[in-house]
Order: structure tokens, then C-alpha cells, then sequence
């Protein structure tokens, strides 16, 4: 129980990071601690314990594999989380150009 | 060519697009234009002969790499998908040719083709996937591509926008593949029908409930629902304006509505619970949409308060989950679909010609614009719901379905949104096109041809959509599209059977 209480703490810190932190760099952090923590929640539903590794072999009887599909699956959604950061990273640099500043307080030209 | 094989075009073709402009782009100068056009008129056609293929066959099953359901990634043509297909590809069309003149101004016009190509092609694999990571990536594909999109322009307003809605809207991904994960560890599937078979086998219970939460507030972010809504009116009148027509006309309905309605009512299966929730919500965005439209004075930022509502409107239909609800609510949603993004491209098409999008700048347009004027007349009225056009069918339809659900409260917000709607297009036309000719206004000219080409193509569309609800059409079209979600988890069933079929 411990691994997945740690795991929403740490999603809980990525989301505080998001809301509560005035630099731009420091939300898209909260933004990667927040995605990790989804992958990693996604891992750890298809742990077994004492699991092997799900190889096929002629000779090994199979039990107690570990589920394979979330990792493929995981591996995916990294590759999509490193669009989205990349992206908000380079927006982030056009608007330290445009501003001089990545504090959001100061960056205020849209209403509501 | 077996029949089937039209399935995965929808996302291969528009996929194709965009590499081949991103190639060829660079150094040919009319080649993005012309791919772009060919590949949304394929996808056009493409969706049209899919209402066919749907209407005689029922459900169509393509499975990715010859993989058998549960194992692979299944496609899957039905009334629902075929219905929804037609309305994206219908205004990705339109919104293609309104961009030929229109994206003039701006330079690596490649950029802008391919990217819209993406987007395109994640909201159709949206559409038309069977599994649910597979939505998930397409999901992501269309987000990406459309935060890229809003920041397109590179000014302050258009960055500082994009990166609101990325992070937003990143957000709401989270959450969404957090309801994912526990589906998956609680059924051991991926593929909808399957995982909706499962759930029926193993009862719900309490991990359905979470789910629900987290998957109301993942869509209803994407989809802007009213306490989720505070990106949208930054992030639409900050794009292009093609891209604003195509974020509010299909992106927040395919991604949000669409996904709302086949995950709930498809998989997990509806409760009276979750209706009432999604009719709540809808009943608040219609409202709070509507208020705050009403005293803004910037064109594009007053038409991004109206998408609220209106989805409010889809919302409400919906969520009455009655036969004439569902059907009321999702030709609210086409009906939407065009006028909307009708609407956005005449703004578009008055700040291509003056420069300015606050209204009280504008006046007299009419006269010097009439093509202009007369499209967003029609455009006005539809979403105002005037009588002969097509928003006030949808309306009418939402609002006596709600009284016949006995929902008498709704019914009265319902009337009261669009009674104000009407008053926020009146101050539009009067201030912008109809008052007396500025000084300043004087000189202003026409839009080039393809911009009055693709506007009035979506006009005509407007004018005619009523005759959706006459016998034939309606058969095809609405009827099958309200099945599917009518039949709610029998989808697994159909969806083996449709298997064998293929």
C-alpha cells in the first residue's frame, strides 16, 4: 500500500507545482513530477512480486509473469509527456524573449 | 478492395499530408495549399461513402496489423463515428479553403498545413479507435498540434495563451490517463468492447465511480465545461483564425463531447447519477457562457464565451439520456459545428480586411463587405435560433425533450440562454455590419475569392441542415448515430459481431 500512497504524494506535488508556482520553468517541472508519477502508478499496477521478466522460452514453465502491456504502454506515454515538455519549454522561450521575465504575475495581458 | 480497408484512411490519409507537405513544403510554393485541399476533399469523401458503409453493414471492425480483438488495436466504423467523421471532415474542408487566401500573411504556410493535417488526423483517430490508449494517443496528437497551432502568430497574447492551454489541458491528459490505468488494472483490457463485456461480468462498484470522476474532469477540461472553461476564451480568439473555426467548431467536440459520450455510455455504461451530473454541467456552461459573452466587446473573444454555452446546450441534451435528448443533442452539435466555425472565419474575415477585432471600431461593413455580411446574417441567426435555420431546430428539439423528461427547470434555462444568445448576436450585427459607416471603414474591401467560396459553403449549410430531421436523411445520419449511444453497453456484443462480419 505504502509504494502507491508515495506515488499520489508525488502526483500531489505536481500539481502543486502547477497551481501554486508563480515561474513558468517551475510549472512545467511540476508538469514532468506530475506525468512521472501517472507512469509510475502505471508500472507499479503491473508489478508482481517475485515476477519474472515475460520472455518466452521453451524450456521455463511459465508463472508469475509480469504484465508487459504496461510497459509498452508507459514507453508511449513518455514519448507523448517529451512532446508536450519540449513544446511548452520552446513557448516558454519565446515568451522570456517577448517579456524579459519568466514570472507569471508580470505576464498579463489576457484577462480571465 | 474489401470495404473495410476505409477505415484506417481516415487517419493514414491526413497522417500522409502532413509528412508530404512537411517534405515538399520548404521549397515548393503552391504545394501546401494543394495537399492540404486534396487531403481534407479525400477525407471529406472518404466520410461521406462511410455513412454508406455504415448504414448498410452496421458495424465495421478493422483490426490494426491483422491482430484479433482483444489482442490488438481494433478500428471501429459504426453510426456514431461515421456521424461524427462527417462533421469534422464537412468543416475541416471548408476551413482548409477558407486558409488558402487567409494564411497569406503569415510565413512557413508549410508549418501551418502540416499541423492542421495532425490535428486532423488525431481528431479522427479519436473517432474512429476501438481501444482506449489508442484514444488516449490520438487525444495527445490533436492537443499537441493544437497548442502549437493557438501560438502559431508568436505575439505576446498568442504565447502566453498557448501556454495557458498546454498546461491546462496537460492537466486534464493526466487525469485521463489516470482513469485509463484503473480501468486497465481492474479489467485487464484495452479494447472498449472487451473492457465494456468485463464490466458488465464484474459489476462496477466503487472503481467505476473514481473513474467517472476522473474521466469528467479530463474531458469536461477538454471539452470546456463551465468549471473547467477558463482556458478557452484565451486560447481560441488568440489562434488564426481557420484554427479558431476548427477548435471551436470540432476540436473541444471530438475530443470532449464524443469521448464523454462513447466512454460513458458505451463503456462504463451510464447510471442516472452521471446523466444528471453531465446535465448539470451542461445547464451551468449554457448560463454562465452566455452572461459572460454578453458584455464582451472583442469579436473572437465573444464568439469563444458562446462555444461554452452552446456545448452547454449538447451537454443538456445529452445528458437527458431520453431517445429524443441524445438525438437532439448531437444535431445540436453538428448544427454547432458549422455555425460556429462559420461565425469564427467571418471574424477572421473582417480582421483580414480591417485590422481590428473589438466591435466598436467596426460599423457599416455590410455595405462595403456583403458577402461578409450576409454569411455571418445567417450565421447570427442560426446559432441565435431564429426559425428557418438550424440552430433552431436543434433548440427547439433540446427544449421539448426536456419537458418531456419533465425537466421543467432546464427547459426555462435553455429558453433564457438562447433568448440572451439572440441579444449578443443583435449587438454584433448592429455594431459591426449594420450601423452607420465609419470614417475609418471606408476604404475597406471584399475578401479574396476562396474565403467567400468556403463562407458561403458553410451558409448554404446552415440553411439547409433542417432538412437533416426529413425522413431519409435522418434515417441514415442521426438516428443511426443516436442508436449507438442508445444501446449503451450492448456495444460489446455488437462490436464481436461486427467481427465476424469483416
Amino acid at each position: 500500500m505504502t509504494p502507491y500512497l508515495l506515488c499520489l504524494t508525488l502526483f500531489a506535488i505536481g500539481l502543486y507545482c502547477v497551481l501554486r508556482k508563480r515561474n513558468l520553468i517551475k510549472m512545467i517541472v511540476g508538469i514532468i513530477i506530475a506525468e512521472y508519477a501517472v507512469n509510475l502508478f502505471f508500472i507499479m499496477v503491473a508489478y508482481r512480486v517475485q515476477g519474472r521478466s515475460p520472455i518466452y522460452s521453451p524450456e521455463a514453465r511459465i508463472t508469475n509473469m509480469v504484465d508487459a502491456l504496461p510497459q509498452a504502454l508507459v514507453l508511449t506515454s513518455i514519448v507523448i509527456g517529451l512532446a508536450t515538455t519540449a513544446l511548452l519549454a520552446a513557448i516558454a522561450m519565446r515568451i522570456y524573449e517577448k517579456y524579459k521575465t519568466f514570472d507569471i504575475t508580470k505576464i498579463r495581458e489576457l484577462r480571465g | 478492395m474489401e470495404v473495410v480497408n476505409i477505415i484506417p484512411l481516415f487517419v493514414v490519409l491526413p497522417l500522409a499530408g502532413a509528412f508530404l507537405i512537411t517534405l515538399a513544403g520548404k521549397y515548393l510554393k503552391r504545394a501546401p495549399d494543394i495537399l492540404t485541399n486534396l487531403t481534407t476533399f479525400a477525407l471529406l469523401a472518404a466520410s461521406i461513402f462511410s455513412v454508406r458503409i455504415a448504414w448498410q453493414h452496421g458495424v465495421l471492425v478493422y483490426n490494426v496489423g491483422a491482430w484479433q480483438i482483444p489482442y490488438g488495436i481494433a478500428m471501429v466504423l459504426d453510426g456514431l463515428s461515421s456521424f461524427m467523421l462527417v462533421t469534422v471532415n464537412l468543416v475541416a474542408f471548408c476551413i482548409s479553403v477558407f486558409s488558402i487566401d487567409y494564411m497569406k500573411k503569415f510565413t512557413s504556410k508549410w508549418k501551418f498545413g502540416s499541423l492542421f493535417l495532425l490535428m486532423l488526423a488525431g481528431m479522427n483517430g479519436v473517432i474512429i479507435t476501438g481501444d482506449l490508449f489508442n484514444l488516449f494517443v490520438f487525444l495527445e496528437i490533436a492537443s499537441v498540434a493544437s497548442y502549437a497551432l493557438v501560438a502559431f502568430g508568436t505575439e505576446k497574447e498568442e504565447l502566453e495563451a498557448a501556454f495557458k492551454y498546454a498546461v491546462m489541458s496537460t492537466v486534464g491528459s493526466l487525469f485521463i490517463l489516470m482513469g485509463i490505468v484503473f480501468l486497465y488494472s481492474y479489467t485487464s483490457t484495452l479494447n472498449m468492447a472487451d473492457m465494456a463485456s468485463v464490466l458488465i461480468q464484474k459489476g462496477g462498484g466503487n472503481i467505476t465511480l473514481l473513474v467517472s470522476v476522473l474521466f469528467i474532469m479530463g474531458f469536461g477540461l477538454k471539452a470546456a465545461l463551465v468549471p473547467f472553461h477558463a482556458w478557452l476564451p484565451d486560447a481560441h480568439p488568440s489562434a488564426p483564425a481557420p484554427i479558431s473555426a476548427m477548435l471551436s467548431g470540432v476540436l473541444i467536440k471530438s475530443l470532449g463531447v464524443y469521448a464523454i459520450c462513447r466512454i460513458f455510455f458505451n463503456v462504463i455504461g451510464v447510471t442516472p447519477e452521471t446523466l444528471s451530473i453531465l446535465m448539470f454541467l451542461g445547464a451551468l456552461s449554457m448560463v454562465i457562457g452566455v452572461y459572460l459573452a454578453i458584455g464582451q466587446w472583442d469579436f473572437k473573444r465573444l464568439l469563444a464565451y458562446h462555444s461554452i454555452s452552446q456545448i452547454g446546450y449538447v451537454f443538456l441534451g445529452i445528458g437527458l439520456g431520453t431517445p429524443l435528448g441524445i438525438f437532439a443533442g448531437l444535431f445540436h452539435l453538428f448544427n454547432h459545428s458549422v455555425f460556429k466555425s462559420l461565425l469564427f472565419l467571418d471574424s477572421g474575415a473582417v480582421e483580414y480586411s480591417t485590422g481590428t477585432r473589438q466591435l466598436k471600431e467596426m460599423g457599416g461593413l455590410s455595405s462595403r463587405m456583403p458577402v461578409t455580411g450576409a454569411t455571418s446574417l445567417v450565421a447570427s441567426m442560426s446559432i441565435a435560433g431564429v426559425p428557418p435555420f438550424n440552430g433552431f431546430w436543434s433548440k427547439l428539439l433540446i427544449i421539448v425533450a426536456c419537458v418531456q423528461a419533465g425537466r421543467y427547470g432546464y427547459a426555462f434555462w435553455a429558453v433564457l440562454a438562447s433568448v440572451m444568445t439572440l441579444a449578443s448576436f443583435t449587438k454584433v450585427l448592429k455594431y459591426a455590419f449594420y450601423d452607420r459607416l465609419k470614417e475609418a471603414m471606408s476604404q475597406v474591401k471584399e475578401v479574396p475569392v476562396f474565403m467567400k467560396l468556403s463562407m458561403s459553403a458553410l451558409a448554404v449549410v446552415c440553411v439547409l441542415a433542417g432538412l437533416l430531421l426529413i425522413g431519409g436523411w435522418n434515417d441514415a445520419l442521426l438516428d443511426r448515430a443516436r442508436d449507438v449511444l442508445l444501446e449503451g453497453t450492448k456495444y460489446a456484443v455488437i462490436v464481436f459481431k461486427g467481427i465476424d462480419l469483416g
